[in-house]
Formats: C-alpha cells, sequence, structure tokens
C-alpha cells in the first residue's frame, strides 16, 4: 500500500518540480547575464495563463494535432511513475525497463513531429524534419550510454541499477565517465536545450521543438510546454538514476522518503546549475553541426563500452 | 497414413484449386472477384489455424504423396516450425484476401482480373507448401511455383515498361537464388546415404530433409550448404546487397500481392535459413551466426537509409522490408552464435525474438501495404510529393495506417516494438564471448540496430505525415477540391472489404504488442525443438502482465500497462480540461504576416527527408542539381527554379552493372556463332559429332 502512496507522491513530485526546475535554471540565467528574474515560480503562472484560455485551431488542423497534446502529457505522467526518483521499490517501475522508456519519449516525440506536419506550414515540417533528424542521432547514442550502465549492472531496469552503483561497492569505472559524458551531450539535445536547440527562442529559421508547437495555443498548449518541463526533470531523473543514485529509498518505507526528497532537490538544484553554466558559455550551434555533436556522444558512448568489454 | 491435420490442409487446397479453375465457369469478373477471393480467404484462415494448433501442441507427423516422378514422391511434413510459418503466411493472407475484394473491383472495367485471381490463389497455395515441403525435389518444384505465380503477379500491368523491367529482375535474381539453394540441397543430398530399414515403408531417399537430419556432415561440407542456402535464401528475402529487385518488383505488384510479397513471401527465406541451419545441418561453428549477423546489419542500416530517401510510397515501404529483414536476420545470427557458444536459453530468446518478429513485421507490413493499395485506390498516386491531407478524405485508412507506422517505427505499446526488444535484451545480456570479433561486433550491433530504429520513426513520420497531413500537394487535383477539409469528410474512403482487413490486421498488431507473453508461450515449443532452450518459464513467471525474458531483475516490460495508463491520463486530462465548456475557435494559418502561402510551400518527402540526406549522402549516389531561370529583370528575383534530385543505388553501379555488362559482352560474343544459315548450322553439327567420336568412343 505504501508503494502505491509513494507513486502517486512521485508522481505529484514530478508535476509539480518539473515547472520549478525550468523556473529555477531560468532564474540562475538571469542573475548570469545581469538580468532581473521573473520569479523561479513563473513557469507556473505561464501554465495556469494558458490552462484559461481558449483553444485557436487551425482550419486544416485533424484529430492528430488536437490528440498529441493529451498523449505527449500521458506519455510524461507514465514515464514519471516508472522512473524511481523517491523510490527505487516503485508498483509501476517494472512497468518499463529503461530502453521502453527512451521508445516511451520516442513515441511522444513522433506524435508532436506529426502535429508539426498536420497544418501544413512550411516551420511545422521543418520542425518536424530536423527534430526527426535531431533524435535519429540522439537515440542510438543514449542507448548506447544507456547499455555501458545496464552492462555494469546487469540489467536494463532502471529500479536495479541503484542496486549496484549505489548500494554495492564504490568502483571507479572509465565507462561510466565515457557514458555520463555521452549522457550529458544527449540530454541537451533530447530536451531541446543550447547549443542544439535554443527553448527561448522564437526566431522561424533557428527554432527546431518550438516550430513544431508553433501552431498550438490555450490548453493544448499548456499540456504540451509543461509535458515538455516534465520531459528536461524526467531526463535529470534518469541521469541521477543512472550515474548518482545515492540517496534513493532503497525500499517502499515511508520514513525513507524526506531524505529522499531533500537529496533530490539538492541534486536537481545542481544540474540545473551545470545546465545554465553549459548554456551560458555556449552558443547555438548550426543545424548541420549537430550531427558532429551527437557522433562525439555516439563515439564516447561506444567507447565506454568498449572500454567496459576490454577493461572490465 | 494420412492424419487430420493433413484433411484440413486437403481441404483448404481443394479450395485454392476451385478458385484457380474457377475462371473457366464463371463470366462475370465482379461474382469471380467475390467468390475466389472468399475461398482463398477460408483456405488461409483454415491453415492459419492448423498452423496455430500445430505450434500449440507440438505435432510432428509426415505424409508421403505417391505422385511426382517414379521413384521420387513428395515428402510433406508437420513440425511446430512449419506450424508457426504457416500461421504467419495463413493470417496474413487472411486479410489481404478480405481486403482483394475490395480492392480488385477498382480494376473491373479497366483490365480483366482473372490472371490476377488464378496467380494470387496459386502464389498463397505455393508458399504454404514451401513450408510443408520435406523433400528437396518437392521444395523446389513449389519454390520455383511461387516464385513464377508471383512473377506474373508483378508483371500484371504489364503494359508499363517499369513494370517489365522490375519483374524481369525480380525473375533474373529469384533463379539465382533458387541455383544456390538448388546447389546447396545437392551438396547435402550428395553427402546423405539415405535410410535404410527392416520396415520397406521408412525407406527414405537421400533427398529427403528427413535423411538428411540423419546424417553428420562434415564441417567443410556443411559450410559450403550453408554459404550456397545462405546466398539463395538471402537473394529471396532481399538482403543487402542482394535487394535490388526487391523495391523494383514490390511497389509496381497490385498492392494486395505486395502486402503479400513484402510481408510473407520474404519469410519463406527466412523459414528457409532457419531449416538449413537449425534443423538439417543442426551443427555450425560461430561464425556462420557473424556472417547471418553482419549481413542483417548492413540490410538493416542500409533499408532505412534507402527508405528515407524514397518518394514513392510503396518503394518506401518496400526498402522497409530490406530493414525488418535485416532485424530478423540479426536475431537469427544471435541465436546461430549462441548455439555455436552452447548457450541454450540466450539462443532461445534470439531465435524467438526474430520468429516473434517475423510475425510482427508480417502484420504491420501487410497493413501499410493494404494502407497504401488504398490509398492508390482512391488517388490513383504513388508519388507522395502529390499528396497531402488525405486524413481528412480517408479517416479510416489514415488511422489505421498510423497503427501501421507506429508499429513499425518500433513504438509502444505496438508489437514492433516488443519483437525489437527482445533483440536488445538478447544484445545485452550476451556475455563476453571467446571471439574478439564478437566482442566488437554485439555491441556495435546493438547501436546499429538503435540508429535503424531512430531512423525508422523519422522515415514514417515522413510517410505519414506527407502523405495524410496537412495540405495537398499535387500539381494535378482531380481527387480533392481545394478546400476539402471543410465538409465533404471520408469522400474518398474505401469500402468495408478494405478497411475490415485493414481492421483486423491493426488489431492483430495491438494484440501481439499488449499481451506478447501469450504468444511467446506459444511460440515456447519452437526454441525447445531447435535450440533446445526455453524462455517462456521465465519470460511469463509473473504472469500475462509482464514480459520477463530471463529474469524480471534483468529487464521487464508490460504493454498493457503503458497501453492502459496512457489511454487513462489521456482520458482523464481530456475530461479535466472539457468540464467546462471549451470554446474551440477555427482560425486561418499563421502566415508570418507573408500573404500568399500556397500549399507547394509544405514541407514534401524530399525535403523533410534533406537533413538526414546530407549527414549519410556519402552512402548513396546523389545528384542534386539546381536550374534558375532567369528573366530580364533582376538577377535577384529568379522567375522559375527547377529542383533536380537523383538517388542511386551504390550497390547497383558496384555490383549489378558490371555483372549485367558482362553477360551482354558473353552474349555478343556468343551471338556471332549463329549465321543463321542452315549450312553452318550442319557444320557445327557435324564438327560436334567429330569431336564426340574423338573423345568417347
Amino acid at each position: 500500500m505504501t508503494g502505491f502512496l509513494i507513486e502517486i507522491l512521485q508522481v505529484l513530485v514530478v508535476l509539480i518540480g518539473a515547472p520549478v526546475f525550468v523556473g529555477w535554471i531560468r532564474t540562475l540565467k538571469c542573475w548570469t547575464q545581469s538580468r532581473s528574474t521573473a520569479g523561479i515560480l513563473q513557469p507556473y503562472r505561464d501554465i495556469l495563463k494558458l490552462f484559461h484560455k481558449d483553444i485557436m485551431l487551425a482550419e486544416n488542423a485533424s484529430w492528430i494535432f488536437r490528440f498529441t497534446p493529451y498523449l505527449v502529457f500521458g506519455v510524461s505522467v507514465l514515464a514519471a511513475g516508472i522512473i524511481p526518483i523517491l523510490s527505487v521499490d516503485l508498483p509501476l517501475a517494472k512497468t518499463a525497463d529503461v530502453i521502453a522508456l527512451i521508445a516511451l519519449f520516442a513515441i511522444a516525440r513522433f506524435f508532436i513531429a506529426l502535429a508539426g506536419m498536420d497544418i501544413g506550414t512550411a516551420f511545422g515540417g521543418m520542425g518536424s524534419s530536423r527534430e526527426m533528424m535531431i533524435a535519429s542521432l540522439a537515440e542510438p547514442a543514449m542507448l548506447m550510454a544507456i547499455f555501458t550502465v545496464s552492462l555494469i549492472s546487469q540489467s536494463t531496469s532502471l529500479s536495479q541499477i541503484p542496486h549496484v552503483i549505489a548500494y554495492g561497492d564504490f568502483i571507479l569505472r572509465p565507462s561510466m565517465a565515457f557514458a555520463l559524458l555521452a549522457f550529458i551531450l544527449i540530454t541537451l539535445a533530447e530536451t531541446g536545450r543550447i547549443p542544439v536547440d535554443n527553448p527561448a527562442t522564437h526566431l522561424e529559421l533557428t527554432m527546431i521543438h518550438e516550430a513544431m508547437i508553433l501552431e498550438y495555443s490555450g490548453k493544448h498548449l499548456a499540456l504540451i510546454e509543461w509535458a515538455g518541463m516534465m520531459k528536461l526533470f524526467l531526463f535529470t531523473a534518469i541521469g541521477i538514476v543512472a550515474f548518482f543514485p545515492w540517496g534513493i529509498a532503497p525500499s517502499d518505507n515511508m520514513a525513507a522518503i524526506p531524505l529522499a526528497l531533500f537529496l533530490m532537490i539538492i541534486k536537481f538544484a545542481v544540474v540545473g546549475t551545470g545546465i545554465v553554466l553549459i548554456e551560458t558559455g555556449l552558443a547555438k550551434m548550426r543545424i548541420f553541426r549537430v550531427s558532429e555533436f551527437l557522433g562525439s556522444a555516439f563515439l564516447f558512448a561506444t567507447l565506454g563500452m568498449l572500454s567496459y568489454f576490454i577493461l572490465e | 497414413m494420412i492424419l487430420p491435420p493433413f484433411v484440413y490442409i486437403f481441404i483448404s487446397f481443394i479450395c485454392f484449386f476451385t478458385a484457380i479453375i474457377l475462371p473457366l465457369f464463371v463470366s462475370s469478373q465482379r461474382l469471380l472477384i467475390s467468390i475466389t477471393y472468399t475461398l482463398s480467404a477460408i483456405a488461409s484462415l483454415i491453415t492459419a489455424a492448423i498452423g496455430a494448433w500445430v505450434v500449440a501442441s507440438g505435432f510432428v507427423g509426415s505424409v508421403i504423396i505417391p505422385v511426382g516422378l517414379p521413384d521420387l514422391p513428395f515428402h510433406l511434413r508437420f513440425d511446430p516450425l512449419a506450424g508457426f510459418f504457416l500461421t504467419v503466411i495463413g493470417l496474413l493472407s487472411f486479410f489481404v484476401s478480405i481486403y482483394s475484394i475490395g480492392y480488385l473491383k477498382g480494376f473491373i472495367g479497366k483490365r480483366p482480373v482473372t490472371s490476377l485471381v488464378i496467380f494470387y490463389n496459386l502464389f498463397i497455395a505455393g508458399m504454404f507448401l514451401v513450408v510443408l515441403a520435406d523433400d528437396a525435389l518437392f521444395f523446389m518444384i513449389v519454390w520455383e511455383a511461387m516464385a513464377l505465380s508471383s512473377y506474373f503477379l508483378v508483371m500484371f500491368e504489364d503494359e508499363k515498361a517499369e513494370n517489365r523491367r522490375a519483374a524481369f529482375l525480380y525473375l533474373v535474381v529469384a533463379h539465382i537464388g533458387a541455383i544456390a539453394i538448388l546447389l546447396s540441397f545437392g551438396v547435402m543430398a550428395g553427402l546423405t546415404t539415405g535410410i535404410e530399414s527392416q520396415d520397406s515403408s521408412v525407406n527414405l531417399a537421400s533427398y529427403t530433409f528427413e535423411s538428411m537430419r540423419h546424417t553428420q556432415f562434415s564441417e567443410g561440407w556443411a559450410t559450403a550448404a550453408f554459404l550456397l542456402a545462405f546466398f539463395g535464401f538471402a537473394a529471396k528475402a532481399g538482403v543487402v546487397p542482394l535487394h535490388v529487385w526487391l523495391p523494383e518488383a514490390h511497389p509496381v505488384a497490385p498492392s494486395n500481392v505486395s502486402a503479400l510479397m513484402s510481408g510473407v513471401m520474404l519469410k519463406t527465406a527466412i523459414y528457409g535459413i532457419i531449416r538449413v541451419t537449425f534443423d538439417l545441418l543442426r551443427v555450425f561453428p560461430w561464425w556462420w551466426g557473424a556472417v547471418v549477423l553482419i549481413f542483417g546489419l548492413i540490410s538493416t542500416i542500409m533499408g532505412v537509409l534507402y527508405a528515407l530517401m524514397q518518394h514513392d510510397l510503396k518503394k518506401l515501404l518496400a526498402y522497409h522490408s530490406v530493414e525488418n529483414i535485416g532485424i530478423i536476420l540479426i536475431g537469427i545470427g544471435l541465436a546461430l552464435i549462441f548455439t555455436s557458444f552452447h548457450m541454450p536459453i540466450l539462443a532461445a530468446l534470439a531465435l524467438i525474438a526474430g520468429l516473434y518478429h517475423t510475425l510482427n513485421h508480417a502484420m504491420f507490413k501487410g497493413l501499410l501495404f493494404m494502407g497504401a493499395g488504398a490509398v492508390l485506390h482512391s488517388t490513383h498516386e504513388r508519388n507522395m510529393e502529390e499528396m497531402g491531407g488525405l486524413i481528412h478524405k480517408m479517416p479510416w485508412t489514415a488511422a489505421l495506417f498510423l497503427i501501421g507506422c507506429v508499429s513499425i517505427s518500433a513504438l509502444p505499446p505496438f508489437n514492433g516494438f516488443v519483437s525489437e526488444w527482445l533483440i536488445f535484451q538478447a544484445f545485452l545480456l550476451s556475455p563476453s564471448l571467446h571471439s574478439p570479433l564478437l566482442n566488437l561486433l554485439i555491441p556495435l550491433g546493438a547501436a546499429i540496430l538503435a540508429l535503424a530504429a531512430a531512423l525508422a520513426a523519422a522515415c514514417f513520420v515522413k510517410a505519414f505525415g506527407v502523405t495524410f497531413l496537412g495540405h495537398w500537394r499535387g500539381h494535378r487535383n482531380p481527387p480533392l477540391h481545394p478546400p476539402f477539409y471543410k465538409g465533404g469528410k471520408g469522400g474518398l474512403e474505401v469500402d468495408w472489404f478494405m478497411r475490415t482487413g485493414m481492421i483486423l490486421a491493426a488489431f492483430t498488431c495491438l494484440i501481439l504488442g499488449i499481451l506478447p507473453t501469450m504468444f511467446l508461450e506459444w511460440m515456447d515449443v519452437l526454441s525447445e525443438t531447435l535450440v533446445g532452450g526455453r524462455i517462456s518459464t521465465t519470460a511469463g513467471a509473473f504472469g500475462w502482465l509482464w514480459l520477463t525474458p530471463v529474469s524480471h531483475e534483468r529487464a521487464s516490460y508490460s504493454g498493457v500497462i503503458v497501453f492502459g495508463v496512457i489511454l487513462l491520463v489521456v482520458a482523464v486530462t481530456y475530461l479535466l480540461l472539457h468540464a467546462r465548456r471549451t470554446s474551440i475557435h477555427r482560425t486561418p494559418l499563421w502566415d508570418c504576416g507573408f500573404e500568399k502561402i500556397t500549399h507547394r510551400m509544405q514541407y514534401n518527402a524530399t525535403s523533410f527527408s534533406m537533413p538526414i540526406r546530407r549527414i549519410f549522402g556519402f552512402l548513396f549516389n546523389v545528384k542534386e542539381q539546381v536550374r534558375i531561370k532567369q528573366t530580364q529583370r533582376h538577377p535577384a528575383f529568379p522567375e522559375r527554379l527547377h529542383y533536380h534530385l537523383r538517388i542511386r543505388d551504390r550497390f547497383w553501379n558496384w555490383i549489378y552493372q558490371p555483372i549485367s555488362d558482362l553477360s551482354f559482352w558473353v552474349s555478343r560474343k556468343v551471338g556471332r556463332l549463329q549465321q543463321g544459315r542452315i549450312q553452318v548450322y550442319l557444320v557445327y553439327s557435324f564438327i560436334t559429332i567429330i569431336v564426340l567420336l574423338l573423345f568417347f568412343r
């Protein structure tokens, strides 16, 4: 029973925490750029405002366009219930291992890309085309990074990975270092951050993710934005589970949850700072440089895997 | 002795036979289509059911039919492997036969469909018999029957030069493959002594598979037999670099036939590879597996990249068959490797993954070709650049085609994901093997499979997005009026026969995706008999809900929960947001202040794949030309811009062109012998007789 309580708690943490995480990143970014901030809670206000607005639908929009926001949101909520963020002993954890989890994000992306093409403007198609190009390069690199971790833990199940890495003997592994490096590069690409995509831009020729969702408005946009924030949060969570799982409660014991929550907040704050440092230090790349960026991520992940087979 | 399953097979063949001779008696084309395709649907369903029963019960039985040449009777045999393939072929043939009733009506009044009816039934019957054949002679006969009937099906619309060329290419490659298979059987039969026992009824000649099963082949001869068989079956399956016929022949055949050719005919080659390696030769070194794995990986990645470059909907699907055959071969290759290292559980996992993908691919590829056929039926268009917005006019077809797209892109909760997931597990579970090459190949293989899966998703966003979404892109505009999203919904939808065929296939895709444990348990006997391991004890250890190959700590997946939770969240969110009456306003497009936005400005198939073409372009022979037509006014305002893009298969120039040139050259040289004068030919005969007398006195 406590398992289910923790499950619900965790989904709520993701739903509520994701906008705060984004707010935290934006606030930090403002500080580094000497701008005044809108506050850490601004993403909530944005989402709330959008939920109160009517939906403006393009004339040509089909049911795919209307269905996509709900699907994307549903996938994010499901993923929030699977990834061990507070405890590794979740009732839903067995629903999908990490390969299936990446495929879940892939289905969300598949439908967003379709929605981008549904309207029939050049921007939507452009966004879809570029997004699918980036995804098709990022996804194998992502899987390779995850495979390296799962070879070490002998499992692709996310809830098993902490058992080996956090609760087992601590060993410094070169393969993990390569995998982590690859994972960071891919997370930047998958969640649409600088240097691959700029979440703040609305300049037509440079945007990728924003181009696909350009025609969304009102409640639909609110769902998509919220799901996007959750995606960033969840990818960070996957990284934490795979590489820094210390602190995640090893059982469904309620008493361990406060500590797990506290450590989670600290880890997310640190990750957010890291993202801001990367984003402030780098400029957005040209779209055709992305292949080199993701190619190097893929190379790192493959090196990690090879070093596991050769050294360990 | 005739056994009950053979009785049912006999009944189903009576149906096929009736359907084949019926055109003699029925003159009305409309009636002919309905009756014959109903018959083939019934026959296919019976065979599928029998196949499923054979797999479920693990039945093994054979029968000898005393027809054919004297002393060379035909042998038929049921075993779980044959049963499985009967199910795959039968099930898809059942769906496609229902679909065909509607599809063929499009030909009425344009051309006689009699040849299509006859060869269609012959083709399905041939595929069934290939799987059932238990001797080399009968196998080759039905293999040829299948190849020839499909040749005539590809040639159905023979007034187009493109079709004749494709069919000829298909015939050539199929026969080169058939020669290799024949030689492989020759090697095996030559080393087999046959079984003689006291009871004269079980005497087996050396050409039967049963006697090959009881022979221990030396490694050198076994390798020769394997390489020949692999080459021959690879030519049929469209493995790169023997794939060139496939994207030519599949698109030009009528769509119901392309569905069968892509969905199940290629699978008979997979059947052949499994039969020869695991059943007839039985003992093999690990590098056979590596060969199969490497060709599988090359086909997977090249297939999907070629598919991305296509703008012909059916050609795109045909190239995806190359990709999926590659994925199946990856599973089989891994199974061969693990078997040779004596790891039965892992071998079972890889083999079952490959076979499950065989079943899945038959279903979703059949569905996609039926969908493409529906589009072709309604718009008379195969070129995606001329399509768009069909979701408004063909809502059923669009939704069903979408299910096919999601399945083939390996996205949960549909079936393509489950089999690819199982193959990933087989990759990841493989321990360090005693071969540096394999230790390098296996991680790399996992990466290539991941890349292919992601590229496939990109390709099907393109295929669905360009065909069904947006606005109509075409120059030619007969079927649709410009604002066709207003009113007249479903104006181009196909009839219920075609829809039923597609709905059944789509439903099977979903069931195979969310309840894999049930089917894996059903297929358990296959891995048990072929590699001596089973996975269902662990795969279904947590009940039908959870798929846990090897152990639940290693990996788990539950399609039901993924499907259920997403559906639940979608429903709840929708209801919450629409609890209060939400108004949805329909507005015109935002055109960035540019007022003359036209439908030609949409992204199309070529522009969609441009980023990927730029990254992987070095693998193709790409020729890009831009020609600007100037006017007198100003160079900055060209009047017209011609963009010409030609993408060619490098393999064509590397392999096929030299061979084709060489054979023409040889033919020309040989042709000089033919003078056309009777005296010269008499001299030839005379010289031949002299030479024969000299040497063979």
